[in-house]
């Protein structure tokens, strides 16, 4: 840490070296090589650090690229719009993905044949032990071994508490929880971040249901008040089933598609 | 198969407790021995009596209300319901709903008063309709018909058997709201029907379309009178009646505004056109009629424009909002709307008759401290509204500010004293009239509200939300009063009867809903 602005004084009092300019341009055409030789020789944490700022940059690149695309394509507001609209609506361009999950759901319902179907109706099962590993505590006691951790991530409800250690026979690590869910929309493709509210239903083991754990093809309550869905009755909906799609434990998220 | 939660905590248990046990304590409050003295003014300030002390056992508002008709004077028969505003001395806080006897006393010790006894307590008087309307409770018709979204709707001028709606199937309906059945389906527009507006005489109905052209109609046989209207080179937004009291020698006016950024008046009986008010640079969003022989109108380049209805001249450019102007209201949009028609339905028998009778009920609604005047808001994108007084200059009353997004529609109340603006923010919000302060949010619409009415006695609001629903909101509590859930898609439309008996309402599915109580 420098103690004071040194740098920017003596600039300053002294300007810049003459070749400054020059370097400089030499600096930023070597950046693609280094960036490249960096991404190939660096190892172990520096090769992780680098990869980050690397996958960061990626993104925001990305962004831009896609902001650029969307300014220069011929916007569609000269043409009317398909669904009659009032006039204080029509020369909006409406954010349509909420309204239109929502009236998808809708018409979804009408049809009940497809109310017990799930996207992901057989899914491979896990043993007892796979998903337990058996914890032997105590001093005296390697012998202890009735205390079990899940090894797959779970869901906690927000008001769970533990019970004392000693009556603990399930330990669901702090670091495997998960909260929230990438609900995808079948139809519409379009994906919100939504709150787990609960774990209804692990197709493997009721237990593992109580447990809360995530797995491939649990069903899970998300919380989808945030987009303004409305049931017949004129109620605000927001709690909305889920099927898990991706194995949790591999991918660090939680991936799900909305049952409609 | 849930997770099982754990027990309650010992903590949580307690709590749960003392809650029950709290609760048990529902005893009402004594009301105290005393009195407070009271000095009546009118909305403008001006003393409408002696300063009278009043016991506080009795001091609820009706009783108030009727000493304050008894100190002027009254017969029984025209005792007019007042509502009162406390006025705290030496402070300009004003307590808005006026508290129960058990209540009084502690609502002023909150608000500072130490010793009510000692001090005279300014109450402001405004005056309530003598008819009262009830909020509507039930859906009594769904009527299907219409092929395609409903847009626009408004009740008949002269009662609330008569409904006209426009939809995106390129026709209007007039509906029979006694039976519930439809009446005339008026087909002839090549796009769909964006406004409706009928004469303030009920003789004639004016539809203005995506096809360019505004058409009249007969809403009595269903048949169209004379050609359509053609001159606009885009959609018609808005369609607003020469007030009644103007019209000359049978020959009404209209002014229809429209995207391609002018504003033609037409008149009606030959369709030509009589002025072009071009000036505005973007699309004309608002057109409202005012009852002084001014056109104001509201465009998304920012501005509203105040004209003269007889020569088509720029009076006024009021340039303050920051984004397009969204929509307009006038505090004697009622009035101008229903004309002659009224609670006591007598309806004059000669032409000469009625223009009286509109004459005076527009200058009765209208005239303030003596003078003729009439207000005019602004909604805007900008997520504010300017109230005007067009009389004043170009310099706003009031801006008023507090929507989180886009103000999508405002009204004035019948009786001018209460402004609606509904907005996208989900939020509708109540302002006082008179200068612009905010009195109230009314939350509980989970989707952008699209519209509101007020009914005729403006006790009541009624307002159509995207979130499928329709909600009545008591105004004297500012809390909402019915819920009217039904409607299956977004509700576009909703107009409130102008006897009160009837809310109508149409939108996404397509059908026209109308409730009453």
């Amino acid at each position: 840490m420098p103690q004071n602005e040194y740098m920017e004084r003596w600039r300053k009092l002294h300007g810049r070296r003459l070749d400054h300019e020059e370097r400089q341009r030499k600096k930023e055409a070597r950046q693609g090589h280094k960036a490249s030789e960096d991404a190939q020789n660096l190892r172990g944490l520096r090769a992780k650090l680098h990869q980050q700022k690397r996958h960061k940059e990626k993104i925001q690149m990305k962004k831009q690229i896609k902001q650029h695309e969307e300014r220069n394509v011929k916007s569609a507001a000269e043409q009317d719009p398909s669904t009659p609209l009032p006039n204080y609506l029509l020369d909006r361009s409406n954010p349509t993905s909420a309204k239109a999950l929502s009236s998808a759901i809708k018409n979804k319902r009408a049809d009940k044949a497809a109310r017990f179907a799930v996207p992901l109706p057989k899914v491979k099962g896990i043993s007892e032990e796979e998903m337990f590993k058996v914890i032997s505590t105590g001093k005296k006691t390697a012998k202890k071994g009735w205390k079990r951790m899940v090894t797959k991530p779970t869901f906690v409800g927000p008001d769970f508490t533990r019970r004392p250690v000693k009556y603990e026979r399930f330990i669901r690590p702090m670091g495997l929880r998960y909260k929230k869910a990438n609900v995808t929309h079948p139809e519409l493709g379009v994906t919100v971040q939504l709150p787990i509210i609960s774990v209804k239903k692990n197709p493997q083991n009721p237990l593992y249901t109580q447990l809360g754990v995530l797995t491939k093809g649990t069903v899970v309550e998300v919380n989808v008040s945030e987009l303004g869905l409305v049931t017949a009755g004129g109620k605000v909906a927001w709690g909305r089933y889920a099927q898990i799609t991706n194995n949790c434990e591999n991918d660090g998220c939680v991936n799900a598609v909305l049952l409609v | 198969m849930a997770t099982i939660l754990p027990p309650p905590s010992k903590r949580q248990r307690r709590e749960a407790l003392e809650r029950t046990q709290l609760q048990a304590d529902v005893t009402p409050a004594p009301i105290e021995a005393g009195s407070f003295k009271a000095r009546f003014v009118d909305s403008d300030s001006n003393q409408l009596a002696e300063v009278v002390e009043i016991p506080l056992a009795d001091a609820n508002e009706k009783n108030v209300s009727i000493l304050l008709n008894t100190l002027l004077g009254r017969d029984r028969e025209d005792f007019t319901p007042y509502r009162f505003r406390i006025h705290i001395p030496s402070s300009d806080v004003v307590i808005d709903t006026y508290p129960s006897p058990q209540e009084f006393l502690a609502v002023l010790r909150s608000h500072g008063i130490t010793n009510p006894f000692e001090t005279t307590l300014t109450l402001s008087a405004e005056p309530q309709a003598v008819f009262k309307v009830q909020a509507v409770t039930r859906m009594a018709n769904k009527i299907p018909g219409h092929g395609e979204a409903i847009l626009a709707a408004q009740f008949s001028p002269k009662n609330s058997s008569r409904l006209a709606t426009g939809s995106g199937d390129n026709t209007a309906r007039v509906w029979d709201c006694d039976t519930g059945t439809p009446k005339h389906t008026l087909s002839g527009h090549t796009g769909w029907v964006l406004a409706v507006a009928w004469s303030p005489d009920a003789s004639r109905l004016a539809t203005g379309s995506m096809d360019k052209s505004v058409r009249i109609w007969d809403p009595e046989t269903g048949k169209a009178v004379g050609k359509p209207f053609s001159g606009h080179s885009k959609w018609v937004n808005s369609i607003a009646w020469e007030p009644y009291h103007q019209w000359r020698d049978g020959t009404p006016r209209l002014a229809s505004a429209s995207k391609d950024a002018t504003v033609r008046i037409w008149l009606v009986n030959s369709g030509r056109i009589e002025h072009v008010l071009s000036g505005h640079k973007s699309n004309v969003s608002c057109v409202r009629w005012g009852g002084k022989g001014f056109i104001y109108t509201s465009s998304h380049d920012k501005t509203v424009k105040v004209w003269n209805a007889v020569d088509g001249t720029l009076k006024h450019t009021f340039a303050a909002h920051a984004h397009w102007v969204n929509h307009l209201a006038l505090s004697t949009d009622f009035v101008l709307r229903t004309a002659f028609f009224d609670h006591t339905k007598d309806i004059p028998k000669t032409d000469e008759e009625k223009r009286e009778k509109a004459k005076g009920r527009f200058e009765k609604a209208a005239t303030r401290q003596g003078k003729l005047v009439e207000r005019l808001i602004s909604a805007s994108d900008d997520f504010t509204m300017y109230l005007w007084d067009p009389d004043e200059g170009t310099k706003p009353v009031a801006r008023l500010h507090g929507h989180q997004k886009q103000v999508n529609h405002v009204t004035f109340s019948p009786d001018g004293a209460l402004i609606a603006s509904s907005g996208f923010d989900n939020h509708t919000k109540i302002w006082s009239a008179r200068d612009g302060k905010f009195i109230n949010t009314l939350r509980g619409h989970v989707a952008p509200v699209y519209q509101c009415a007020f009914s005729a006695d403006s006790r009541l609001l009624v307002t159509a939300s995207k979130d499928t629903t329709l909600k009545i909101w008591n105004m004297q509590t500012c809390k909402l009063a019915v819920d009217l859930p039904g409607h299956q898609d977004e509700v576009y439309a909703v107009d409130w009867s102008p006897d009160g008996k009837r809310v109508g309402s149409g939108g996404k599915d397509k059908a026209v809903r109308l409730w009453c109580n």
